[in-house]
């Protein structure tokens, strides 16, 4: 039955299902079970957010907190993923996982290639990304794409309550490393969500909306802001295809290149750095596979190439909003 | 309001979800004396492209609606009234309508669809209801559909009648724990059903795998059963497209899934990107595959069907018609000869196997003349 949930309840119930339906999946990561110190068992916050709250008492020992040793945990987590576990390890904001590189991506990425194709190493790695928090720059960036450069790894950016439960029940029954991105600012949304336990299938992109004028590629937060500019959009005749690829790694260009041989304009809506980021990946690939369908130089909005300011004002300035994706969109309009 | 003679065409509900409508292009001019079933105009909603055929018999005088706008059901899209209504009374007409017209969505707020469930035998089921008084008529859909598949139907129908339609288990979103897999275990659940519900007889109307379920529950429950409508029905012949069932379990991308989903209608247009999505949702849900396969199991092998119900027609006093489209590309339109006499046969030209999709208003006359 579906029924609207917000996006926090949607992960929590794929973690749930998930948990319930197989034993070998653990959850572990700083405060997922939160309170449990001493006697406060009865106080489970279910991390900083609440997002895993009610596993524990349902669970107990397979959900277990951490110490703030992310170098320690993600690399228990990758081994008892080579051993056999299934775990979902939470490291809060993704602008942490510098400090277990490493275990990243010089041990779980390469496993299976170093071993032969004999490992496996099912383990998924949540982790918060995006600016608008007011929470200054190292807890706000979109790092995805730096997991997106490594072979070996998966990268899954969910970008509606819809998505972020099979994505993420994928995302616990795939067999390789996923590095698992959950936008800070869309954990109250609202959407229309199946309670029984259902998949998305990692690289293939949603045609969030048909259009024949523009393909806008959009990820995560910018999937929203996309709708809200082709709404404007409309109501002036122009009509935008919006392409949400749902994960980067692996990625589905077909369905970009489908889309922009109809519309033949192209704007990427991407939240990380412009330099080497999702925007000039795909752009890259549109400009190599597709450019005989272009009409109009290919534009990418993107946040300028500095650290996410702290400054309220200048951090509002910084996201792709919606005018910013409607001005680019136009631009394109002006190539006929 | 106004002048009776006026008669207006406003935005159908097609289906539960359906809040508003795309009108995509008129395909009758102003000036057109149109009759009930006539093409009007080509709509396009989230989940399907459909055209809008007239329910009343008028001269179009205006189109109201333009190509692209985007109204909410019940909109005015045009004005039908005879010559001897002067311009000037339409124009007052129009008027008046919108200035009285209040979208449902704002009237009753954002309420989603009513489904309703009932646990049959520790399966759960998900149902719809429409229509106030009346006989009952439970609407069966075919392997791999669901309730959705009567959303040009249910409402039509209801006009004078209390209208149900089911997921069958396995289906939509009733459940996926499949006690028994077989026709005649997917009969029982329908009977159970309407022990449930409180309907002690009704009007059956199968599509393809549901023909089949409706003929096995007028062979075991033959009193509870008022008439057959049994469209492209399974059940009653041997041959069926055993690469189609295949296929639609198999399919796992969109690409997959639409040249095997276009196999179902004449028109091809009508699988649109949304039909396709939704039944990807839905065959990606846990339990769905295995529930897919157990029931293609239960009546298919290969190329041929293993259900024979053809003899339950033949035991005469049965009400019973059956409508098929001529492009049936499913279950071959052939197998409707040779019925006995009792058995009223309807088929559509150029119409596929999805029949009361694609001939929808046909359909909906067939059905309200079996009543």
């Amino acid at each position: 039955m579906a029924r609207k949930i917000l996006f926090q309840q949607a992960i929590n119930e794929a973690l749930d299902q998930e948990m319930a339906r197989d034993p070998s999946v653990i959850v572990m990561g700083e405060d997922v079970v939160g309170g449990t110190g001493g006697d406060g068992e009865m106080d489970a916050w279910g991390g900083v957010l609440g997002v895993t709250k009610g596993l524990y008492g349902k669970y107990g020992n397979r959900i277990m907190d951490t110490p703030i040793s992310e170098s320690a945990f993600v690399g228990a987590a990758v081994g008892a993923a080579a051993c056999g576990m299934r775990p979902v390890c939470e490291l809060m904001f993704i602008d942490f996982l510098g400090v277990c590189f490493d275990q990243i991506y010089n041990q779980a990425a390469k496993f299976r290639y170093m071993f032969g194709g004999k490992a496996r190493t099912p383990v998924v790695i949540r982790t918060m990304i995006g600016a608008g928090f007011r929470a200054a720059a190292q807890h706000s960036q979109s790092l995805y794409p730096i997991f997106t450069h490594i072979p070996g790894l998966k990268v899954v950016i969910p970008s509606s309550p819809y998505e972020a439960k099979g994505l993420l029940i994928q995302a616990i029954r795939d067999d390789d490393p996923v590095i698992f991105c959950e936008h800070k600012a869309l954990y109250a949304m609202e959407g229309e969500v199946p309670e029984e336990s259902y998949t998305i299938p990692f690289g293939e992109a949603n045609v969030v909306r048909e259009g024949k004028d523009v393909t806008i590629v959009a990820l995560a937060r910018m999937v929203s802001f996309a709708q809200k500019a082709a709404e404007a959009l409309a109501k002036d005749g122009i009509s935008c295809e919006i392409i949400d690829p749902r994960t980067t790694s692996p990625f589905d260009e077909d369905t970009i290149l489908e889309s922009v041989e109809n519309t033949g304009r192209l704007v990427i809506v991407d939240e990380s750095s412009p330099r080497c980021g999702m925007a000039a990946d795909i752009s890259a690939m549109v400009a190599q596979k597709g450019f005989e369908f272009l009409e109009a130089p290919i534009q990418m909005v993107t946040p300028p190439h500095t650290p996410v300011p702290f400054s309220p004002v200048l951090e509002d300035l910084y996201i792709p909003g919606p005018a910013k994706i409607e001005a680019a969109v136009r631009k394109c309009m002006e190539y006929a | 309001m106004g002048n009776p003679a006026i008669i207006p065409i406003t935005m159908p509900k097609w289906g539960l979800s359906m809040q508003e409508g795309k009108v995509v292009e008129w395909l009758a001019a102003e000036g057109t004396s149109l009759q009930p079933g006539d093409q009007v105009l080509d709509i396009e909603t989230e989940k399907i492209a459909n055209t809008f055929e007239a329910l009343d018999a008028g001269l179009l005088r205006r189109q109201v609606a333009k190509p692209d706008d985007v109204l909410p059901i019940g909109a005015l899209l045009g004005v039908m009234a005879p010559d001897s209504v002067s311009d000037a009374d339409i124009d007052a007409y129009i008027t008046e309508f919108q200035a009285s017209y209040v979208p449902p969505a704002e009237a009753e707020g954002d309420a989603g669809p009513d489904y309703r469930w009932a646990d049959i035998d520790g399966q759960r089921i998900r149902y719809t209801v429409v229509g106030e008084a009346g006989p009952a008529v439970i609407l069966i859909h075919g392997f791999g559909g669901d309730l959705g598949n009567w959303l040009f139907n249910q409402e039509a129908v209801a006009a004078s009648a209390r209208v149900f339609a089911l997921d069958l288990p396995g289906h939509g979103q009733s459940g996926k724990n499949i006690r028994d897999a077989s026709v005649a275990g997917l009969a029982a659940v329908v009977v159970g059903f309407m022990d449930s519900a409180g309907v002690a007889d009704a009007h059956l109307v199968g599509h393809s795998l549901g023909g089949a379920v409706a003929l096995q529950v007028a062979a075991t429950a033959p009193a509870r059963v008022l008439s057959l409508s049994l469209l492209a029905p399974a059940g009653i012949g041997r041959e069926i497209n055993g690469r189609y069932l295949a296929g639609f379990i198999a399919g796992e991308s969109r690409r997959d899934m639409k040249p095997v989903l276009q196999q179902l209608v004449a028109n091809p247009e009508l699988i649109t990107r949304q039909l396709i999505d939704d039944i990807l949702k839905f065959k990606r849900t846990d339990g769905v595959p295995q529930a897919l396969e157990a029931i293609a199991k239960g009546f298919v092998d290969g190329d041929a069907q293993r259900v024979d119900l053809r003899g339950v027609l033949a035991n005469g006093g049965i009400k019973a018609q059956v409508i098929w489209g001529d492009k049936d590309a499913i279950i071959p339109v052939s197998q409707s000869a040779g019925l006995p006499a009792n058995v009223a046969v309807h088929v559509l030209a150029g119409i596929g196997h999805l029949v009361q999709m694609e001939a929808s208003s046909q359909v909906n006359t067939l059905l309200k003349n079996a009543l």
